[in-house]
């Protein structure tokens, strides 16, 4: 019995996710309402910068001393310039700050200034209900449709109608496409294999690209872009598994939410792609891990057949040798083109 | 081994890495601790479990079904102690090396005193330097407390100070640390530990006690300018990590309940056994070596007579960070050991991918030669790293080079799982380059953490199991150090089998010679160098050295140190497919 790590391509299921803060902030939504993907459903501020006055250092006395020159506390709203401190004598040195801000810390001869504000907006990432709030932190909110997951994403989030660019799984998209028609539009492709077409995807603009692979040396472009990117399938020339080709392609023309957010092992945050969907009762909630079994479908991961799906048609007992020599539990995948091959069982992910 | 002191007990040792958990079972057999089987899971750190604990009763559930002994009760909880019908085991141990590296920054005084000791303290574990603090830093403090609030560290080493001298700067050193954890929530403090003027340690306490996370003390790395002692703070901070990882990963706090809180990190108990192993070896036939190559890291631990080094090297992991490799090598510099002609594209797209999967093992003959190849690489980027940190006494043979170890230990997946014993032999000899004569094993079950974790509760079976025979010697090695043209004559070698028969090779540079010599059988080896080469004696000079057998026999290196490649890729692909060939393919 292996357990198998399941990737979710699903053409209807019950979507449920958390999205919370990383500090501590204000939820800006209730429960039970309605959200669309970029909506800010929670956020926070924190200092952008510190101004840290060691008044003791400064006017040469002790800390307790300095203590009791001090003219400002904790709390106080400053502005540049503000005196902080001012020594004694004929010319008594003073110590101001010099930038406006919050006094944080004072104590000891010194004294801390939180300067400007950063600000951090959580989008709700899916449309969908708000199913629980965690106080301070964030909300969990739950929607139906159809999901395909991805392997990695550029970070952004946005909504827009789906426009079918990849006439097959590896079709590769190139800048001389783009017209003004595509404007809003959220285009799958197999392919994108350098930065003018993603500057051009930029510039018109789309509100996403649905690609099966990019080569890494564009990654730099793809994360500065700012719409989202979501990868099905990896990086190189890989054309998009079949699986994910198939739901994409036939859900052209809905809307769909494309929620790039970067791949964490840890957490299980994914990038993946929503297609939003009526039901009249919810649907079940997909399983994250199966164990192998005969019979289900498969996406391969590593060579010869990466990114290809197929169905196990056997389970090898014991351990199996490959063609690289290496040793390990194998499984008969019968690919869609009907061609059968050997397959380490940790190069494979459930479909479903 | 008098057998009064084997108690009986029975162990479970279980190592929890970043893409498998493997389980191995220890007991007595005729009177002597052995290693019985081992059984192992995908580890399960990451989501959606969560909790290392599933792939821990996975593994163990594996090593029941190879042993057909009941390890878990019906709850999947371990039975401890053994019970009377067989079941269970009497003790329990365990090592963890999965979960990201921590993110560290390292305080000193001197930049290049104690916040060199602080960086060489900080690579005793899987950890990442974000940041270092010093009181030659151009950066102001409230700059410093704005890094520190920006990387958020997981851990701050503080070092500086020697034992009751000055105090003023290291009170300066601290501000920013404590300002920054009082800025930070309570859950992001970073755990600190002071390894600094031990005179400071109240006011340490006073200054930091209530704005970090966690706050160790260790005794003084740099008690004197000119002493260094980093084992008992690297005991500090191998707790520290364990803290950390209980926080981060559920499952930790049931193993310490299993083994009465015998966890280490894995890195931390595969130093403590090459220490020991260096105390029995070392210095005997000079330094002893143990290399690791995982999916979290790179883990050199180097044995010498007079101290030990251990360094922990996530940025030469091959999991998920591979990409990050780049930083540090380039893409053609791991393809000249590609036996195949293989593009930087697809070598850069094999990168990238295989972070994405790095429990996914190549099926194919070109993804295999790329996996070696990245993994020679890495290992040696690492080896270099650690070289950096080797006592000036452990002197190479010539400046740039190793000094020589006697013998060399491998362990990891990536060398574990060679497809034979020969591939696995030449990508340590490609990657450590060692020098003299060794004796390279193979830790094949990655034992060696194990035995470490294991010495804490029984002092013999460490002994035992590796005097057993549980380690595959790949085989005795002789790296000529030695300049000369391709094809020159640079050694003349006899062998000296134990029932009097010889076996002679010429070694020319640039080739390998291998003579038979199996597992368990012991010989002489005659060594002529010609061209001033140096196997071990001096330049020039040749000598006689016991051998003995592993699954090569005796390896001849002719190669030269440092091993330098053709430049053209064709010629250079060719030569490393013979030297392939040469060792068995």
């Amino acid at each position: 019995m292996t357990l198998a790590p399941v990737h979710h391509i699903l053409a209807l299921t019950t979507i449920v996710r958390e999205r919370t803060l990383p500090v501590k902030g204000k939820v800006l939504v209730r429960l039970n309402q309605k959200v669309g993907p970029t909506d800010i459903v929670a956020e926070a501020t924190w200092a952008r910068d510190h101004v840290f006055l060691d008044v003791s250092r400064t006017l040469n006395l002790t800390p307790e001393a300095a203590d009791r020159f001090i003219r400002c506390k904790v709390g106080d709203k400053l502005a540049a310039g503000a005196l902080i401190a001012r020594g004694r004598g004929l010319f008594p040195k003073a110590v101001r700050t010099p930038r406006e801000g919050r006094v944080v810390a004072s104590g000891g001869g010194q004294v801390l200034i939180e300067s400007g504000e950063s600000r951090m907006e959580l989008r709700a990432g899916i449309s969908g209900n708000v199913v629980q709030v965690i106080p301070d932190r964030g909300v969990v909110i739950q929607t139906a449709g159809a999901l395909v997951q991805g392997v990695w994403g550029n970070g952004r989030v946005d909504t827009g109608v789906m426009a079918n660019f990849a006439e097959q799984p590896d079709t590769v998209l190139t800048a001389n496409r783009f017209d003004v028609s595509m404007r809003g539009l959220v285009l799958i492709a197999g392919q994108v294999r350098d930065a003018e077409t993603l500057q051009a995807a930029a510039d018109v603009p789309v509100r996403g690209l649905i690609l099966a692979s990019l080569f890494p040396s564009l990654l730099p472009v793809a994360r500065e872009v700012k719409y989202p990117i979501v990868l099905t399938d990896g990086f190189g020339s890989l054309p998009m598994n079949s699986a994910a080709y198939r739901l994409l392609t036939t859900n052209a023309k809905r809307e769909a939410t494309l929620n790039a957010e970067a791949f964490d092992r840890y957490s299980g945050a994914r990038p993946e792609v929503i297609i939003p969907l009526p039901v009249s009762s919810d649907p079940g909630q997909p399983q994250d891990v199966e164990t192998f079994a005969p019979g289900q479908t498969v996406l391969m991961q590593r060579p010869p057949a990466a990114a290809l799906t197929g169905t196990i048609t056997a389970l090898h007992p014991g351990l199996s040798t490959f063609p690289s020599g290496l040793r390990a539990a194998g499984a008969d995948v019968k690919l869609e083109n009907g061609e059968q091959m050997l397959v380490p069982l940790v190069n494979l992910q459930v479909v479903g | 081994m008098p057998a009064s002191l084997v108690q009986s007990d029975s162990l479970l040792a279980v190592d929890i890495g970043g893409v498998t958990t493997r389980a191995a079972l220890f007991d007595v057999v005729e009177g002597e601790y052995r290693f019985l089987a081992a059984g192992s899971a995908p580890s399960t750190a990451e989501a959606p479990f969560k909790d290392v604990g599933e792939g821990v009763r996975n593994a163990i559930t594996g090593l029941q079904a190879v042993t057909g002994r009941t390890l878990l009760d019906g709850n999947r909880a371990l039975i401890t102690p053994t019970q009377a019908d067989g079941s269970g085991v009497d003790t329990f141990v365990s090592t963890v090396s999965a979960g990201p590296a921590l993110k560290a920054v390292i305080v000193g005084l001197l930049s290049d005193v104690s916040l060199e000791s602080a960086r060489r303290l900080a690579e005793t574990t899987y950890a990442r330097i974000l940041d270092s603090i010093a009181l030659n830093d151009h950066r102001k403090s409230d700059q410093q407390i704005d890094a520190l609030l920006r990387l958020r560290p997981d851990v701050v080493i503080i070092t500086g100070g020697v034992d009751g001298g000055a105090s003023r700067s290291i009170h300066k050193m601290l501000e920013p640390v404590g300002l920054a954890g009082y800025l930070l929530a309570p859950e992001k403090r970073p755990a600190v530990l002071f390894a600094g003027n031990q005179k400071l340690d109240g006011e340490v306490k006073e200054m930091l006690g209530n704005v970090t996370s966690a706050l160790h003390f260790s005794p003084n790395v740099r008690p004197s300018l000119e002493t260094e002692d980093l084992e008992p703070a690297a005991r500090e901070l191998a707790a520290l990590y364990l803290g950390a990882r209980k926080r981060q990963l559920k499952g930790v706090e049931l193993l310490e309940t299993w083994s009465g809180g015998h966890v280490l990190p894995t890195a931390y108990a595969e130093g403590r056994m090459m220490r020991f192993l260096g105390q029995v070896y070392g210095g005997r036939r000079g330094g002893i070596l143990g290399v690791d190559i995982g999916a979290s890291a790179a883990v050199i631990a180097a044995g010498f007579r007079e101290r030990n080094t251990l360094g922990v090297y996530p940025q030469f992991g091959l999991g998920e960070n591979l990409p990050a490799l780049l930083q540090y090598t380039s893409l053609e510099e791991i393809l000249r050991w590609s036996t195949l002609d293989i593009s930087t594209g697809v070598l850069r797209d094999y990168l990238y991918q295989k972070s994405l999967y790095p429990a996914a093992i190549p099926a194919t003959k070109e993804d295999a030669a790329i996996a070696q190849a990245v993994t020679r690489q890495a290992l040696y980027l690492a080896v270099q790293t650690a070289r950096r940190d080797f006592p000036r006494s452990a002197r190479p043979p010539k400046a740039g080079l190793l000094p020589r170890f006697e013998p060399i230990l491998a362990g990891g997946g990536a060398l574990g799982d060679a497809p034979t014993p020969g591939q696995g032999l030449l990508m340590l000899l490609d990657a450590i380059q060692p020098v003299g004569a060794t004796t390279i094993i193979l830790d094949g079950n990655n034992l060696l953490p194990l035995l470490g974790a294991a010495a804490a509760r029984n002092s013999i079976l460490p002994v035992q199991v590796i005097e057993s025979g549980a380690f595959q010697s790949l085989g005795s090695v002789i790296s000529v150090v030695v300049s000369a043209s391709y094809g020159a004559l640079v050694l003349r070698a006899r062998l000296i089998y134990e029932n009097g028969t010889e076996a002679r090779a010429d070694v020319k540079y640039g080739g390998l010679e291998v003579l038979p010599l199996p597992a368990g059988q012991s010989a002489r080896l005659s060594l002529q160098p010609q061209h001033g080469a140096d196997v071990g004696f001096g330049p020039g000079r040749g000598g006689v050295v016991p051998v003995s057998g592993g699954a090569l026999g005796v390896v001849i290196d002719g190669r030269g140190r440092p091993l330098t490649l053709p430049d053209d890729p064709g010629r250079r692909r060719e030569l490393v497919k013979k030297w392939l060939w040469t060792v068995g393919g």
